[in-house]
């Protein structure tokens, strides 16, 4: 098989506090697959995000994105393929303006000019926020800076678009157009959530992360439908979720579009 | 949140002053408030003559003078001050309405008032008819230090968040029946100012992550 765009072998880490989040963390996403990270509250999700930019550097093992090992040496270019979408848009914009933000990381990449302008409206443009590039971020809705917040990932033509909890705080349209978004997007995805519909929805493929280690990883309708699994892991299906209906739906959606 | 468009500060129109330049507008702010500081507080007539001024400069721009009275509150712990130096100052007393009052404290009182006022009055007037994105490109126009210029860039952008989050906390207390008016509340508002600073700082963090992730190496490049 190809060289895995993201590649994690028996990760281990220890915050400085001592508290040990992660206990050998195997995990391979490949091209072109869209990928959910299940877990409970504190199942070491996020920190497990951090470590696939190099924010954080592993205790014990590895991790490599498209062949090139997580480290100090080339984390520009770690940064570069790795698309990190934070789960509070406030965090992720923090420029005056849309246009200043997607342009921060492209920039910080050395790119100028017209090419800089060219990435800046296209990554908008695939999240539909083209309209806004010269509005400040605090002025726009809190899904309108969900998906600027992609946007400016997007501008950096990563590998694979890691994406912290997408569908928090969204009302339910704009966690649709999220999800419209998402699936036209034609790159790797690693979607952490606890949102097991959106999952079933976006994600073909899932891995549960329980106490610090991947507890299974397998078909997401299969996962959802083995009761005995979901309850080991903590994991819970919204009241009057039929995941083989909605799967069902989701199939005869797709099939309705390639017609 | 994100609600409001433009700043609290700032109130929408077309004047000339509304249209000049932000660093123009910034160095006239700068150099007027340097003449006031320096005119010594006995010429009273001179006071009288920059707040005329600043009176034709805000009528000019459109902008209503309760729009900048109202704000002009910024300045109380400055009043406080001057009303407290005639009582605490030394030298020769003078009887005000059977107060025994210190001279130079009363001189110093009337200089620290006059020019508070008139500068508070005069940045507010810059604020009121310059957009904040403006202002930090003015400063950047001047050749202020980039790294000054971001901290003010960043302050702009999160003061609508942190103020948000500060009446989200009120919110919370007044909904478990706690007003917080009284001066019986005040630890209780110091507390949450606390947990406003925590929180603030761990933004900060996240934001620096969120950059990090981004490829951010201590330089701006825009």
């Amino acid at each position: 098989m190809s060289t895995p765009v993201l590649d994690v072998r028996g990760l281990a880490y220890a915050y400085p506090d001592g508290h040990q989040a992660l206990f050998g963390v195997d995990l391979h996403v490949h091209e072109g697959e869209r990928v959910a990270l299940l877990g409970p509250n504190g199942a070491g999700k996020t920190t497990l995000v951090l470590h696939l930019n190099g924010i954080l550097t592993a205790g014990a093992g590895s991790v490599s994105v498209s062949g090139l090992p997580v480290q100090k040496s080339h984390l520009q270019e770690i940064r570069r393929r790795v698309g990190v979408v934070f789960q509070d848009p406030d965090d992720q914009l923090f420029m005056p303006t849309v246009r200043q933000d997607v342009a921060f990381g492209p920039a910080n990449h050395g790119v100028r000019g017209a090419e800089l302008d060219r990435r800046v409206l296209d990554a908008l443009d695939r999240v539909g926020m083209a309209d806004f590039v010269d509005r400040p971020p605090h002025h726009l809705s809190f899904g309108q800076r969900r998906r600027v917040a992609v946007a400016t990932v997007l501008a950096m033509e990563p590998e694979i678009l890691v994406l912290d909890e997408p569908s928090s705080n969204l009302d339910p349209a704009s966690r649709r157009e999220l999800a419209d978004i998402m699936r036209s997007l034609d790159v790797t995805v690693l979607m952490v959530t606890h949102d097991l519909p959106y999952a079933l929805e976006l994600c073909p493929r899932s891995v549960v992360l329980h106490d610090g280690v991947v507890a299974a990883d397998g078909a997401t309708l299969e996962m959802l439908t083995d009761a005995e699994l979901m309850r080991a892991n903590r994991l819970e299906l919204p009241f009057g979720f039929d995941p083989a209906a909605a799967a069902a739906a989701r199939d005869a959606a797709i099939g309705s579009l390639s017609d | 949140m994100g609600a409001g468009h433009g700043h609290r500060l700032h109130y929408h129109g077309h004047s000339r002053l509304h249209r000049a330049p932000a660093h123009l507008k910034l160095v006239a702010l700068v150099g007027f408030m340097l003449v006031v500081v320096a005119t010594p507080r006995e010429l009273y007539p001179v006071f009288g003559g920059y707040a005329l001024l600043l009176v034709a400069v805000i009528a000019s721009t459109g902008v209503p003078f309760g729009y900048i009275g109202k704000r002009m509150v910024v300045e109380v712990p400055f009043v406080l001050f001057a009303v407290l130096m005639p009582f605490v100052a030394t030298g020769p007393r003078t009887e005000v309405l059977g107060l025994s009052l210190s001279e130079p404290g009363l001189l110093a009182a009337w200089g620290l008032l006059a020019k508070a006022t008139i500068g508070v009055a005069a940045s507010l007037t810059l604020a009121a008819t310059t957009e904040p994105l403006d202002l930090l490109r003015g400063l950047q126009r001047l050749r202020v230090p980039d790294l000054i210029v971001q901290i003010m860039a960043f302050m702009v952008r999160y003061l609508d968040v942190v103020t948000a989050e500060m009446g989200r906390m009120l919110t919370g207390m007044r909904s478990r029946g706690c007003d917080p008016r009284s001066p019986r509340h005040w630890p209780l508002l110091a507390r949450s100012v606390g947990a406003l600073f925590i929180r603030s700082y761990e933004r900060g963090e996240r934001v620096h992550l969120a950059m990090l992730s981004r490829g951010y190496d201590g330089t701006f490049r825009l």
